[in-house]
């Protein structure tokens, strides 16, 4: 890869700049008893890049970006994230890091607007009317103006996506981790999110890591890709290696070959 | 074998969130809304249960006391007795067995629910510490509310000895005499021992919950085996405790 310049992270809050951070994972590997989840994994992730990790469901997407945010500890191997262990305590003192949950992980005694505003509020980001501008303008972003007022039980299963990705927003982090963040959405929301992705990237050089089934999604604005199968990093280059992988495995996640007249349970059955 | 070690692992994770949330404790100014909020719950939903439940053991302990007493001819003590027995011993254990089934289970179900449902993952990932948000504010509250409860359930447990004394016909005592007794034999010292004691188990208990629920592991159907094993471990606790406290105390 060509030497970069290091693209600058200016944080939208403070107008600190500083250098977008970068991820390395070492050789990470994790066990949960007998079931190795992930296996030897090692790849960077550029600063301000985006990258995209794909697979099939069970492959340990979710697990490793739960060792990015230092959520889980490794059996082996470690994340560095900007030249901090993300194992270690007060890594996230140092870097801003934002994850937006698989199932969301609202708080669900919160309101929507109180989720929202509750990173802000409790490091003292700013004063009351301060916070409330970020909120409502994460909240129009993500049109979820109507709900600000809603508590999580009240919303439909997109929504609840939507309104974790405007808390991820209202974070303003160096780096932004999305578990599937269009898996419930329309198409219209979708397009919205790539928007959203491509932007932070453009504008703030957030370091931005997505794990989608989403193949146009991952196409549209991947800078790399990184396909695990079965705990293993089985590709990783920029999309349009992709296309031309030989690999049989990236080939039949991609275009699975279904056989509707022969099902499998029916040959299951027999 | 595992089970000792189970025990020792709590005792050891409820040490640990202790430190934890002391360290915090500067930040609790700060979290005056959440503090209020967790009074409100561990004192006046509270109240009516202690309530009642002071009321009628007070009454039964004159009417015990009343029957067994008579043989003496010591009737007339039966205000001390009440009145000490409630100030040592039953009105802090009643209102900490109380705070156990109606304050810890719901403190457990809540943290166990965030904890399973990943609320507590999120905090941690925005650097919001849960020994901060979560369990300050309720160990701060339980401080400030347990003696409040203790006094309260010790004058209407004294309140419902004295109704039971005067219109229960063998014991026939008329309030003023009940309430002399009670005064002539009880110091300052019995009182505040008593008060000493709520303070203790209620923290204590507020604690061991706050513990349990954050350190639920897997499913929904755990949240309910936490709150078992929360009300199980304050009320066990609270009884040991007794024993020991009550012993310093002397
Ligand atoms: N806490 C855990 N305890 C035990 N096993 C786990 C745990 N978390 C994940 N696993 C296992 O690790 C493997 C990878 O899980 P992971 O959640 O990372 O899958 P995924 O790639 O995110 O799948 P999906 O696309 O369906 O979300 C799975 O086999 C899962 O059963
Ligand atoms: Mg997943």
């Amino acid at each position: 890869m060509p030497a970069m310049p290091c693209p600058i992270h200016r944080n939208p809050i403070t107008a600190v700049e500083s250098p977008a951070v970068g991820v390395t994972i070492e050789g990470l590997s994790k066990n949960f008893g007998s079931l190795q989840a992930l296996k030897n994994v090692s790849f960077a992730v550029e600063p301000g890049e985006i990258f995209v990790l794909m697979g099939p469901s069970g492959s340990g997407k979710s697990v490793l970006l739960k060792h990015i945010v230092g959520l889980e500890t490794a059996s082996n191997g470690r994340v560095l994230i900007d030249g901090h262990d993300a194992a270690a305590e007060g890594t996230l003192e140092h870097v801003r890091i934002a994850l937006v949950f698989q199932a969301g992980a609202l708080f669900n005694s919160l309101s929507v607007y109180d989720n929202l505003a509750l990173y802000p509020r409790e490091h003292r980001l700013g004063t009351e009317s301060e916070i409330r501008e970020k909120v409502v303008r994460a909240l129009q972003i993500l049109s979820l103006e109507t709900t600000a007022n809603k508590f999580p039980s009240e919303l439909s299963g997109g929504m609840k996506k939507r309104v974790a990705i405007a808390r991820a927003l209202v974070m303003e982090p160096q780096l932004m981790l999305y578990d599937e963040p269009t898996s419930e959405l329309d198409p219209v929301m979708s397009a919205t999110i790539s928007e959203i992705i491509a932007t932070l990237k453009d504008e703030y050089h957030v370091t931005t890591i997505v794990v989608s089934h989403d193949r146009e999604l991952a196409l549209g604005i991947a800078d790399r890709i990184g396909i695990l199968m079965g705990g293993e990093l089985v590709f990783l280059g920029p999309p349009s290696e992709l296309k031309e992988s030989k690999d049989s495995r990236i080939a039949d996640f991609f275009h699975p070959k279904i056989d509707l007249k022969n099902p499998r349970f029916k040959t299951l059955e027999t | 074998m595992k089970q000792l070690t189970n025990i020792l692992e709590g005792f050891g994770s409820a040490v640990q969130l202790l430190v934890q949330s002391c360290r915090y404790a500067g930040t609790l100014p700060r979290q005056r809304a959440r503090f209020i909020e967790q009074c409100y719950l561990i004192g006046y939903t509270t109240l009516p249960i202690v309530a009642i439940l002071c009321f009628f053991m007070g009454s039964v302990l004159a009417l015990q006391a009343g029957y067994s007493m008579e043989n003496f001819g010591a009737k007339q003590f039966i205000g001390s007795l009440v009145g000490l027995s409630f100030a040592r011993e039953l009105g802090p254990v009643i209102v900490a067995i109380l705070l156990a089934g109606r304050v810890g289970s719901a403190i457990t179900a809540e943290l166990a629910s965030m904890k399973v449902y990943q609320e507590v993952d999120a905090l941690v990932t925005m650097n919001i510490p849960p020994a901060r948000m979560l369990v300050l504010p309720r160990l701060a509250a339980v401080l400030v509310m347990m003696p409040v409860l203790a006094i309260i359930g010790n004058l209407i447990g004294w309140f419902g000895g004295a109704v039971v004394s005067k219109y229960v016909q063998s014991i026939a005592i008329e309030p003023e005499a009940y309430f002399a007794a009670l005064r002539r034999y009880m110091k300052f010292k019995d009182v505040g021992t008593g008060l000493m004691k709520a303070e203790i188990f209620g923290f204590v208990v507020v604690l061991i919950c706050c513990s349990i629920g954050l350190s639920t592991r897997g499913g929904p159907r755990e949240i309910g085996a936490s709150v078992t094993r929360a009300v199980v471990a304050s009320l066990i606790s609270i009884l040991v405790l007794d024993y020991f406290v009550t012993k310093a105390l002397m």
